[in-house]
């Protein structure tokens, strides 16, 4: 319960801390105030005059902060000034494709990860761990972006390419912890005992090596999160990948910063979940 | 492994000394346009070809790889430099100072990188001049990415504060001042000088997702998310396999860098 509660207050402190830096980002920011019409070369000085008069700051930061923080309160998350509609609606509109595009991508990337960890783990045959090796480290040296445009080109989902920057980290996390669970002293009397591969594998490495990886799977909801930005910008797909990029483009900070608040309060939410399943013991 | 270290290191420095010397080897530069030779295929005068406003690809590619190679280790100098400093100092000074230090850096790592770092790439003002535009996205990459490296940092200085010998320099009498730089600073730098070489390829990476985004280095200075991004347009599917030659070096070099990595990691 104490540790439920510890996990509680964390999330409620990176909201509080991060709703502060926010605002304090949006309220200081040397585009604050500054609209891009600005750069519209038909509008006379007197336009842009009054243009820059009309996006003056008109509060401080405390107060900024309060009304920030009362309007998240009451579930309002500000106007979107890109696309001209309240960030709340575009968030529940286009948060279910990304949570979809996150969860087929992190469960095949296990699923992956583990197909290819468990077999060069356990066999240790040199040519399979090799291959399994060079397979992964090739794959961690392509950015997520890369992945997106040759997605496009060879017409593949693009579902799938969070599976892909998943997989090579989940191997290689994976493959090294089980080989070091498989040398620890109990494992190796099971194995002069006489005991059959399988039941060693299942009854002894897997729940030394399980707590680690369930630590895992948090981090790589945060690496899918973020892999998601140029997946759905560059392959099309609705999702709050692809709200963040056009946020960026358009300089929508409101947009922008409750955007980076939920998929942080999501991570840190997976983040204690994983932490909690993971150490069962003391969660109670 | 030794050969392959070997050649991993010497990969690096023929790219880095070519992007170095890519005035000479390709004197047309990185932004002159050849009005009559748009999308031309590779030539004996081009030798990657032009892309569509009939600039040398190979010069951008050259020059790219400058960019890339050179600011990158910049910017983790910068993260390696904060970490040392904010890890550190949590580590060696230890008590609440410690506690509050590491809780804001778990919550700095939960933050989604790439959110984080577009969000405020976007706060920057509207119109950044292309060098301008390199600098703050590398010195964002560094500000924004001590986080893990300070993590490491500040375990290593914890444990360095409760051995034998600190302990003894304390009783001793020795100042705090000459505890860091006599006893602490010089057994943390190995530490320091391997989280140096784990951020840059992951620099790397992240200016390329940046680039490919159209949010990195501004046009026409080329860097390789900004070459990398010619893959977007039509031409990467009815081109020769030239178009490919950035993303082909791009994992080679980014390839070596890991590799390198490792090895240092498994000769520790």
């Amino acid at each position: 319960m104490h540790r439920l509660f510890q996990h509680a207050a964390t999330i409620l402190v990176a909201i509080l801390l991060g709703g502060l830096l926010g605002a304090t980002l949006v309220r200081f920011a040397p585009g604050y105030g500054v609209d891009e019409q600005e750069l519209d070369s038909r509008l006379s000085n007197a336009s842009i005059e009054a243009l820059r008069a009309a996006n003056q700051p008109k509060e401080n930061l405390a107060v900024f902060y309060a009304h920030y923080l009362w309007r998240m309160a009451h579930g309002d998350l500000g106007n979107s000034r890109t696309l001209n509609r309240p960030v709340r609606q575009l968030i529940t509109e286009r948060l279910p494709e990304t949570l979809k595009t996150v969860l087929i991508g992190v469960v095949l990337g296990w699923t992956l990860g583990l197909a290819f960890a468990i077999p060069v783990s356990t066999t240790r045959v040199w040519a399979l761990d090799v291959g399994a090796g060079l397979i992964t480290g090739i794959l961690l040296c392509i950015p997520a972006a890369v992945f997106a445009l040759l997605f496009v080109m060879a017409r593949a989902p693009a579902r799938l390419i969070i599976a892909l920057i998943i997989f090579p980290k989940v191997f290689r996390y994976a493959r090294n912890l089980l080989v070091r669970s498989a040398a620890l002293p109990h494992v190796l009397t099971a194995w002069s005992k006489g005991l059959g591969s399988t039941r060693i594998f299942f009854y002894h490495v897997l729940p030394s090596a399980g707590p680690q990886l369930l630590a895992l799977a948090g981090v790589t909801i945060s690496v899918a999160f973020t892999a998601a930005i140029p997946i759905e910008a560059l392959c099309d797909l609705p999702g709050l990948g692809q709200l963040a990029w056009k946020a960026a483009l358009g300089r929508d900070l409101y947009l922008l910063i409750n955007l980076t608040m939920i998929v942080t309060v999501l991570t840190l939410a997976a983040n204690s979940v994983t932490d909690v399943v993971s150490r069962p013991g003391s969660a109670a | 492994m030794k050969w392959a270290r070997n050649v991993a290191i010497a990969f690096l420095l023929v790219i880095a000394v070519s992007s170095l010397l890519a005035g000479f080897i390709a004197p047309s530069g990185y932004a002159h346009q050849f009005r009559d030779l748009p999308d031309s295929p590779p030539s004996h005068q081009h030798w990657l070809g032009t892309d569509d406003l009939g600039r040398d690809r190979f010069a951008r590619l050259l020059y790219g790889t400058r960019v890339s190679l050179l600011l990158a280790p910049a910017a983790a100098l910068i993260a390696t430099i904060l970490a040392a400093v904010i890890g550190g100092s949590a580590g060696f000074l230890g008590g609440w100072y410690e506690r509050v230090i590491m809780s804001a850096t778990d919550l700095f790592l939960s933050l989604p990188w790439l959110f984080l770092l577009i969000t405020v790439r976007a706060l920057m003002p509207l119109n950044v001049s292309p060098i301008t535009s390199v600098v703050i996205t590398f010195a964002l990459l560094g500000l924004l990415g001590w986080a893990a490296a300070a993590r490491v940092v500040c375990s290593d200085a914890r444990t360095l504060r409760n051995s034998d010998f600190i302990l003894l320099a304390r009783a001793n009498g020795t100042s705090e001042f000459r505890l860091v730089t006599r006893h602490l600073l010089p057994n943390v730098i190995p530490v320091l000088y391997a989280q140096f070489w784990i951020s840059i390829p992951v620099f790397i990476l992240t200016e390329a997702n940046l680039g490919v985004l159209g949010l990195g280095v501004s046009e026409p200075l080329p860097s390789w998310g900004s070459l990398l991004r010619e893959l977007e347009g039509y031409a990467a599917m009815t081109s020769g396999v030239w178009l490919f030659v950035p993303l082909f070096l791009f994992i080679a070099v980014v390839s070596c860098f890991e590799f390198l990595v490792a090895d240092r990691e498994y000769a520790a």
